[in-house]
């Protein structure tokens, strides 16, 4: 009983489709400052820290790809001169060793060389010497001996062809007794 | 207006709080009357009630709430940053880009969002203790701002097709038809222009009134039935209202996702060209 008599002293308008204007200015009103506020100021501050936010996380990413993409750069580089410096030290090595084994050779051909140069000098020095001491030698000692012979025998020997034989025996004389000399001291 | 205690008492508590079971008083059902509230005070002749309170307290909490989340925004947020911005990304992505496309969508983001916490928050003034009432169960609330929802896509709608165009997106004019084409073109024109914007607003304002309605009345019956056995009955009652108010919680956001949705498929249809 007591809702009945409510209603009736409240004078309620019973249909509540029937909008009462009051509310429907005020909610009008409300809801335009919401909407201003927002529009105007509140969602155009957030969506620039939003943009940043953005920029800073995308930034962030093409900086952090840039700098894997200078170190794989970086390391290849570093990886082709290292490939290329094993690749010089090789080629310099074979080079070397090509180049010593040839000098090698060449000096031990030079060395022969010079070697045998040296001796077929040496043997031509001594055969000319030789040579030589035997004809000064011939000279002298066919002087000394003619000399020698001609006091002895108190005569000249004009005969020249006696002369000759006599000194060339002389000589054979002395070539022997010279040669048995030379193996006594060689032994 | 003659005025008793009762109804005074209604204004606070929407019963009366001596009435209980067995004290031989008849129960006091929440109804129409539950919705209708007496000015509380008037300023210049204008009068504010309860409804009319709420309605500009919830805009100066929302206002208040985007000002301190969004006016020195950081680039690494805050707490209260970050839920504004999961709320403002839910409806952008969700709502507005998912219906109009990011191109189309962009200019009316800043509509949408202010639409969706403007309704939820009105409607969630039906579970604010002390306040307990949902503003959009004034019928005035949902109709002013599906108006404004109909002036902006009907509007969108002669701007970006031309008068004969904007009737062809109207009433779905099709030649292929055939001789179905005249009923077509008038239930269209029908649904479109004049059934549209009330449906609009019905769905919410119908929602939250009932669901206002329900929650009160296991209220008040939860206190009616608080004597002697009547309280077995009025713990079950107890339950039921708390049952309702997580109900309500979800039904607030729902409804006020469906009808920024709803203002999304609308411009979306505004914008769309004719086949």
């Amino acid at each position: 009983m007591n809702a009945l008599v409510n209603m009736a002293e409240t004078e309620v308008p019973q249909n509540p489709l029937i909008p009462p204007i009051p509310e429907f200015v005020i909610g009008l009103i409300a809801f335009a400052i919401v909407f201003f506020f927002l529009w105007k100021k509140l969602l155009p501050s957030i969506n620039k820290v939003l943009e940043e936010r953005r920029e800073a996380i995308e930034g962030g990413i093409e900086k952090a790809e840039a700098a894997q993409q200078e170190a794989a750069d970086v390391l290849q580089q570093y990886k082709d001169q290292l490939a290329e410096a094993r690749h010089e030290a090789a080629r310099l090595r074979a080079e070397a060793q090509e180049q010593g084994a040839a000098l090698i050779a060449e000096m031990r051909a030079e060395g022969q060389r010079q070697r045998e140069e040296i001796i077929a000098a040496g043997h031509a020095q001594v055969e000319a010497d030789r040579k030589q001491a035997a004809a000064t030698l011939r000279q002298d000692v066919g002087k000394l001996a003619t000399d020698l012979a001609g006091k002895l025998v108190g005569e000249s020997l004009e005969d020249h062809a006696r002369q000759s034989r006599v000194i060339d025996r002389f000589l054979d004389g002395l070539e022997e007794a010279a040669e048995a000399d030379a193996s006594g001291a060689a032994r | 207006m003659q005025k008793e205690p009762a109804v005074s008492a209604d204004q606070m508590l929407a019963f009366e709080t001596d009435c209980h079971l067995f004290s031989g008083c008849g129960f006091e059902a929440p109804g129409l009357h539950s919705f209708v509230f007496e000015p509380m005070f008037s300023i210049g002749g204008f009068d504010f009630n309860k409804p009319i309170l709420l309605a500009l307290v919830g805009t100066l909490a929302i206002v208040w709430f985007f000002w301190a989340a969004f006016a020195k925004p950081k680039v690494v947020p805050g707490k209260l940053q970050m839920i504004g911005e999961a709320g403002y990304d839910f409806i952008r992505r969700g709502v507005v880009y998912e219906t109009m496309g990011k191109k189309e969508g962009e200019k009316y983001v800043p509509f949408v969002v202010a639409l969706f916490f403007f309704v939820w928050v009105m409607n969630l003034w039906a579970v604010i203790p002390l306040a307990q009432f949902p503003v959009t169960s004034i019928f005035s609330i949902p109709l002013g701002l599906a108006l404004v929802v109909y002036i902006t896509w009907v509007g969108l709608t002669f701007k970006r097709h031309g008068f004969v165009g904007a009737f062809k997106n109207f009433t779905g004019y099709d030649k292929s038809l055939g001789a179905v084409l005249p009923m077509v073109v008038v239930i269209e024109f029908f649904s479109t222009l004049i059934v549209r914007p009330f449906t609009h607003s019905v769905r919410l304002f119908a929602n939250m009134f009932a669901g206002h309605m329900l929650v009160a009345l296991f209220t008040i019956a939860t206190w009616y039935m608080l004597n002697g056995i009547g309280i077995a009955y009025s713990a079950v009652s107890f339950i039921m209202t708390i049952v309702m108010i997580a109900f309500e919680l979800f039904i607030q956001v729902i409804q006020a996702y469906v009808f920024v949705l709803l203002t999304c498929s609308y411009l979306q249809g505004a914008l769309a060209e004719e086949h």
